[in-house]
């Protein structure tokens, strides 16, 4: 007995280890235990023998095209997110006056919350709205420009909410790169173009592929904003949707958890994409002097 | 050559980006001040401004929603997620850190899932086994689901700030007889504070703003602000378009004032990697 334990503590088991228990046990009950209930529940419709809810997923475009409608929407959003956080965040390091302003300014957006922006939006950028209006007034265009309730109005209320969570990480892992490898490189000659694309860029990349992934699971959950703003009967009618419809309009959860798990795997399956090209990249340390 | 990087007067592309910040703060003070606006507003069509100037819609929000009870809920379930998450993450972070056995990289992944999957994907089976079991409808529903993503939240936040830690602290308390328990209380939560502050503070915004989970499992009466505003806005036409605003005002000036209360004791742009100062 002793031998065993002795053995165990040799490889790092011991009796601490039980305060990970808590922790470990409560995920495996409400995270790991409902979803495969969920998938259980997936593959035990009441015809059509057990993959008779992922049938009925392919055949019906109604149901189908919601797959394509998320990614039209998260892609595009995600994408846009991270790449306009890196020139502003690569222009705001350092320190100056009014950066904490400026900060807090850009990361104001997450406190509006999904229902404020929307309704922003319907006031803003509806027919009768400031924006309108104005560019009416200025005669740029010769009637109102149609910005809600449709693929517009969801996807800039993505930016809205996703952007400044994009920026925060961008800059966060900005500021954990060494301003002296930077520094090095000028001395050296590299004029400023080629020491972003030759020294901080490539650092950041294992970053940015990070805040990539986040902001895209952000993005690809959008469901109040592609209710309220969009158009949820047809162009942005996103998965999740089709899902909260099966589930809690029809009653119908076998159908329900089967779009989870698609919903689930789509994305999983964008992550680890993105997450295989990052282990391509280099991912050190990101400290000069070591 | 230092200097110039720093001026505002910059290259093309430096206006560009500068421009680009700037349209996006108009935008956004176009779609804040239309809120504002609008919910002191009394009768607003097709015209720049309203045609007269009211506070009433607060008042009416507040009776029309119920806004008191929904606070309390609210209150009352940020408190008790962020009590439980601390509690169970804490130790887990503080074991994940330090110590390596087997099976470490695994249950790190099992920590990570939740956060990476997208709320809905795992709150719909959620949902159906808290309802199997009677939970969900109530405050404990809600509670219990908002968990799932708040402790690997913890986890995640907490392991750099104990990674910073000197581990020979430890070691020399136990060398003076102090048990585990003795060490976590005298010498460890004292030197973590700034962390487990960090991590409370991004786990209440975090659950005050989380809609998902709480739309999935809250019932009638345990509804949290975010989800009552959710179902005013989506069952508009019952109520006046204005006092959805006000209430979103109130929303947003609640997670304004948190906001700030973060920013005060979390620097946002140093969540990842902790790095020295830069050189003057």
């Amino acid at each position: 007995m002793t031998a065993l334990r002795h053995r165990l503590a040799d490889r790092g088991v011991d009796r601490n280890l039980l305060l990970l228990l808590p922790a470990a046990g409560f995920v495996v009950v409400l995270f790991v235990y409902p979803f495969l209930y969920g998938i259980g529940l997936s593959l035990r419709p009441p015809e059509g023998g057990p993959l008779g809810a992922y049938r009925r997923f392919l055949t019906d475009p109604y149901l189908r095209d919601t797959v394509t409608t998320t990614l039209g929407l998260s892609l595009p959003a995600a994408l846009l997110n991270v790449l306009a956080s890196v020139p502003i965040a690569y222009r705001m390091r350092g320190r100056y006056r009014g950066k904490r302003v400026l900060t807090t300014l850009l990361v104001l957006p997450i406190t509006l919350g999904t229902v404020l922006t929307a309704q922003g939006l319907l006031n803003f950028l509806g027919p009768t709205g400031w924006f309108n209006r104005a560019l009416l007034g200025a005669g740029l265009i010769d009637e109102p420009v149609r910005l809600t309730h449709n693929y517009w109005g969801v996807f800039l209320s993505l930016v809205i909410t996703g952007f400044p969570f994009a920026f925060l990480l961008v800059s966060s892992y900005l500021s954990g790169i060494d301003p002296t490898l930077e520094r090095a490189a000028a001395t050296l000659g590299a004029n400023a173009r080629q020491r972003f694309r030759r020294i901080t860029l490539p650092l950041l990349a294992p970053g940015l592929a990070t805040t990539f992934c986040l902001s895209f699971v952000l993005a690809f959950s959008v469901f109040p904003s592609a209710v309220l703003v969009g158009d949820p009967a047809g162009e942005t009618r996103v998965i999740s949707i089709a899902a909260y419809e099966a589930a809690y309009v029809q009653y119908d959860y076998v159908l329900a958890s089967a779009l989870a798990v698609i919903m689930g795997v789509v994305e999983l399956v964008v992550i680890g994409l993105v997450l295989g090209w990052r282990a391509l990249l280099y991912t050190g340390s990101t400290i000069g002097k070591g | 050559m230092e200097l110039r990087g720093r001026r505002i007067v910059a290259s093309p592309a430096g206006w560009l980006i500068w421009g680009a910040v700037l349209f996006f703060f108009v935008m956004l003070a176009g779609v804040i001040a239309s809120v504002v606006v609008s919910s002191f507003g009394t009768r607003w069509f097709d015209t720049w401004l309203p045609q007269g100037w009211t506070a009433g819609w607060y008042g009416r929000a507040w009776d029309d929603f119920t806004l008191g009870p929904v606070l309390v809920v609210t209150l009352e379930v940020a408190v008790l997620v962020v009590g439980l998450s601390l509690l169970i993450g804490v130790p887990a972070a503080y074991t994940l850190a330090r110590r390596s056995f087997p099976g470490r990289r695994l249950l790190q992944l099992l920590f990570l899932l939740p956060i990476l999957m997208p709320p809905i994907t795992y709150g719909i089976p959620l949902a159906t086994v808290l309802y199997k079991y009677g939970f969900a409808g109530h405050l404990s529903g809600v509670v219990l689901a908002n968990l799932v993503p708040s402790v690997p939240f913890v986890i995640l936040t907490m392991t750099p700030f104990i990674e910073q830690i000197d581990p020979q602290l430890e070691r020399a308390a136990r060398m003076c007889g102090a048990t585990t328990r003795q060490i976590f209380l005298r010498v460890l939560a004292p030197l973590l504070v700034p962390g487990i502050l960090a991590a409370a503070i991004l786990v209440l915004v975090r659950t005050v703003g989380m809609f998902e989970l709480t739309f999935l499992t809250a019932g009638p009466d345990s509804q949290t602000l975010v989800v009552a505003l959710y179902y005013s806005m989506s069952s508009a036409g019952i109520r006046a378009q204005q006092s959805v605003d006000a209430m979103a005002v109130i929303y947003t000036s609640m997670m304004l004032v948190l906001l700030v209360v973060a920013l005060r004791f979390v620097n946002p742009t140093q969540l990842v990697a902790r790095v020295r100062d830069e050189d003057p």
